[in-house]
């Protein structure tokens, strides 16, 4: 029996996934558990494993599609496994031929799906004469796909007559909305197109689609343009800096002298690169703004506004930007103010390769309480950090440069690097922040403060 | 004759009122299109041998019906004469410049037509065998298959016989028969009933179930039986044809049903119109993956994608309910899909006519099917009767009947029976799609004294203060 098997739920918040690979060959005969396709999702690349042993029909995806969780990933026929693992399919696969649920994408790459190579685990291939080969074509195409090019847009989730009107029953396919989700606030519960842009402002995936949005004009009045559509991780950043920009931003500037502690990086870099990590100034840096978060307890928490209250959180996560060549990632460090310098250069610096790599899980990206970005390899010195919402603030560093100090009496020449915290002053106010930032400097050139106070 | 090879981005498997506007959407949206159909125009069964040319003879039907009942008005005509072959040209000059109109739009679309009959040879080409002789191969992205439907056929009836018709040969109006026998009393049925009868035929309908029209509402149907009843020389329900003899006085027709004072009848001429049946046969599905249920409809999804992802059915041969308007919706669905749009089969309604006189007209749920689904409902009916157009048109026999949601006086459906009722039932199928409630309908002001105020006054009824009518408690 041929099994319908779509993208099953990735994880908390998934949304879509960018198919980035097809493992998998149509013909093969897939073992549970082995890799069909790999998906780019929100900022991490993932495997999509057979959710039971078969032989692959039809691989439904190319490469670049973005699916939606329920989109059909690709066809397998049960009956031709001869499996153990085939008796158990699972929660994640639809013996249904119902459609995808959401817009499935329309991406002129999608000929040829690449990196074909199927039997990882060394499963049986049909008519193994021929490995390499594109043994098979799904079963309707010859070669083109132009049929990707279609919207496949969500059947009605239930059978329930919605009132609404026709043209706004189109608003919401065209946005993505299930309109049977909707709640209607006419007459019998009609709905109307606000009703539908309400809805579509309160989920992620309507926003996400931009609805609502105010037009755009015709940019190609003035020249030429190309458009191209955003990559997951683009999408993903664009969404959480517009939700974080809606906190009110204070941005403080300061200098810290990292003259000793430059020198004492120096010192024990290659201690530290024995250990597996690299010693920077991010990495210490991170053991003293967790112990500052530790002690200023308001930069490490949420706002409810919806609750109005404040959301204290005893634990300090910090997340690290990483800029890769997937964009913007942010690792999270969890327990920072539990781990010594050494633990966390070792910890940021593996997670820095596999950011870089497309390697990190969604789980390693999340649950962060404070930020810390880094321009100063670039050679950037203040900038306006903006807060990863729904934390409240974040650390902006810049690169330090010889000063003259006037220090002791005298002109010296001291390496000043430049600090820039962003807070939310709903909760924290200017005092309070100057403070939290006053402490990092001082707790940066007097490290003993930290054996004292942190 | 050399094959021919082709290619094509868009391939629309027939010319009826699903597949031409399919092909037209898409020509519009920028695709290239091609269509194939047996007619020398688009147009399909509807325009060709269905709906359109019945209707031009239902319209002739009533105009001999109003003429000669037209004395207790003070107005005598003189018994009409009819030119058999003169009402035969006027029909044909009707599909003529209808089907014209159609062929002209799609040349100025630049769709490329090809005459014949197209068989699916794998999932990406399909042969034609040219009208002109010639065999044309033609190599498709994508496929609409919008074959249509046949009328159903009974295995005791011989249709080589020139006295057997379908509704094809009904339509055309070869003679007047003396006697005709309509077995089938559907809406195909009842309405060449009641042309032939006008034009003078004694007209026997058979219906193997209870009723005429039975997926309309009986209350609904009962002025439509009684006119047939009043012009037609026998309407037989609950009675089947079990025989049908060729003799030299007739075709002896031997029937099988209660009371039946003459179980062997002779007819002249016997139309059979037991039904449609899609044409999914002998159209190549089986070169594809394309799924078909038990009861010969392809399978499609809600873009009316079949199993086959680049391949689309719509119309009669997708599906119930086998009418034009619906083939044409889902025509332009998937055309739209083609193109990329996020389209999807969504109606809340498909209104149905039958264009007897009176007409009969539905949209949404019967009352039948709201108590068969255990669907909470109320009824609100404003027998014509009570209406003043009705009456100046001396056509009181009619009747708007609404069914409401209880709960949140939702219109699901709404029924009409009088003349009219086909252009009535617009409202009803506007105030479903859009939600209305029967509040809105009664608030809506309708324009005195016409049939549409039945409309608001049954949703007042609904509320219990028609002016002109006091239900019955």
């Amino acid at each position: 029996m041929a099994v319908v098997f779509k993208l099953p739920d990735l994880g908390e918040n998934i949304e879509s996934a960018q198919v980035v690979s097809i493992v998998a060959a149509v013909g093969d005969y897939v073992a549970a558990e082995q890799t069909l396709i790999e998906v780019e999702t929100d900022k991490a690349v993932t495997d999509v494993p057979s959710p039971i042993a078969g032989r692959l029909l039809e691989i439904a995806v190319s490469v670049g599609d973005k699916l939606s969780v329920g989109d059909i990933i690709a066809r397998i026929d049960e009956s031709a496994g001869g499996d153990q693992a085939a008796a158990e399919p699972g929660a994640t696969p639809a013996a249904e031929t119902a459609p995808p649920a959401e817009p499935a994408a329309t991406d002129s790459e999608a000929g040829s799906p690449a990196g074909r190579h199927g039997g990882e685990s060394g499963a049986p291939r049909a008519g193994d004469t021929d490995a390499d080969a594109d043994t098979a074509q799904p079963p309707s195409a010859s070669g083109e796909r132009s049929w990707s090019e279609q919207v496949v847009v969500a059947p009605p989730a239930s059978d329930r007559a919605v009132p609404a009107a026709p043209s706004v029953r189109k608003f919401a396919r065209e946005i993505g909305v299930d309109i049977s989700q909707v709640t209607g606030s006419g007459p019998a519960g009609r709905i109307s197109i606000d009703d539908v842009k309400a809805f579509s402002r309160h989920t992620p995936a309507g926003a996400a689609r931009g609805a609502a949005r105010k037009a755009l004009p015709d940019f190609s009045k003035w020249g030429e343009i190309e458009r191209q559509s955003m990559s997951n991780v683009r999408r993903k950043t664009a969404l959480q800096m517009e939700s974080g920009w809606q906190a009110p931003h204070v941005t403080l500037h300061d200098k810290a002298d990292v003259t000793a502690l430059e020198q004492f990086r120096q010192q024990f870099k290659a201690q530290v690169e024995q250990a597996g990590g690299k010693l920077t100034i991010t990495s210490m840096l991170l053991r003293v703004v967790a112990s500052a978060l530790r002690k200023f307890p308001e930069l490490n928490c949420s706002i409810d506004m919806a609750q109005q209250e404040i959301i204290y959180k005893k634990y300090v996560n910090v997340g690290v930007a990483a800029d890769t060549p997937r964009g913007l990632l942010v690792p999270v460090i969890l327990n920072a103010d539990q781990k010594t310098v050494t633990q966390l250069s070792v910890e940021l610096t593996e997670m820095a390769a596999r950011a870089r790599a497309g390697k990190l899980s969604l789980e390693e990206m999340t649950g962060g309480t404070f930020t810390l970005t880094n321009l100063g390899g670039i050679g950037i010195g203040h900038f306006t950090p903006i807060i990863n919402d729904p934390e409240v603030a974040i650390l902006g560093v810049g690169r330090g440069n010889y000063e003259p100090v006037y220090v002791d009496g005298q002109w010296q020449p001291r390496l000043m690097m430049p600090l820039s915290l962003s807070f939310d002053h709903r909760i924290v106010d200017g005092a309070g922040g100057a403070r939290f930032l006053r402490w990092i400097v001082a707790a940066i050139e007097q490290p003993l403060l930290l054996a004292m106070e942190g | 004759m050399t094959d021919k090879h082709t290619k094509t981005q868009l391939l629309v498997l027939g010319g009826g009122p699903g597949g031409y506007p399919a092909a037209f959407l898409a020509a519009d949206l920028g695709r290239e299109v091609t269509l194939v159909d047996a007619k020398p125009n688009p147009g399909g069964i509807c325009l060709f041998e269905g709906c359109i040319p019945s209707k031009t003879l239902l319209h002739v039907a009533k105009l001999l019906n109003e003429t000669a009942d037209a004395s207790k008005m003070g107005l005598t005509f003189q018994r009409p004469v009819l030119d058999l072959e003169q009402l035969r040209s006027f029909k044909n000059g009707v599909v003529g410049r209808l089907t014209g109109g159609l062929g002209t739009l799609k040349s100025k679309r630049k769709i490329n037509f090809v005459r014949g009959h197209g068989t699916i040879a794998s999932p990406h080409t399909l042969v034609v065998e040219r009208q002109d002789g010639g065999r044309e191969t033609i190599e498709f992205e994508q496929l609409i298959i919008a074959t249509g439907s046949s009328p159903t056929r009974l295995p005791f009836i011989d249709y080589t016989s020139p006295h057997v018709w379908d509704s094809t040969a009904a339509l055309e109006l070869r003679e007047i028969p003396p006697r005709l026998l309509v077995i089938g009393g559907g809406y195909i049925g009842m309405e060449m009933g009641t042309v032939y009868a006008a034009l003078g035929a004694q007209v026997t309908v058979v219906e193997s179930l209870g009723s005429i029209i039975a997926a309309a509402d009986p209350d609904l149907v009962v002025p439509v039986f009684q006119a047939a009843r009043k012009r037609f020389r026998d309407v037989l329900v609950d009675t089947k044809v079990t025989e049908v003899t060729p003799q030299s006085d007739g075709m002896h027709v031997k029937l099988l049903g209660l009371d039946l004072d003459e179980p062997t009848r002779v007819f002249d001429k016997i139309l059979v119109s037991v039904g449609r049946r899609p044409n999914s046969q002998g159209i190549g599905l089986e070169n594809t993956a394309v799924e078909v249920d038990a009861q010969g409809f392809i399978r499609t999804d809600h873009q009316r994608r079949t199993a086959e992802p680049h391949i689309f059915a719509i119309g009669d041969v997708a599906g119930e309910p086998m009418l034009a308007h619906k083939a044409s919706y889902e025509g332009r669905v998937a055309a739209e899909v083609i193109a990329g749009k996020p389209a999807a089969y969504d109606p809340k309604c498909i209104p149905a006519v039958v264009f007897t006189d009176p007409e009969l007209a539905w949209v949404g749920l019967t009352e039948t099917e709201a108590r068969n689904r255990n669907v909470p409902f109320k009824i609100a009916a404003f027998p014509w009767s009570a209406a003043g157009r009705a009456t100046s048109l001396d056509r009181n026999d009619g009747l708007t009947k609404m069914i409401v949601d209880p709960n949140n006086e939702l219109i699901l459906g709404i029924g009409i029976v009088g003349v009219g009722a086909g252009e009535l039932i617009a409202e009803g199928a506007l105030a479903i799609e859009m939600g209305c409630t029967i509040t809105d309908l009664r608030m809506t002001v309708h324009a005195h004294p016409t049939l549409s105020e039945t409309v608001m006054e049954s949703a007042e009824v609904y509320h219990g203060h028609s002016a002109h009518y006091i239900p019955r408690r």
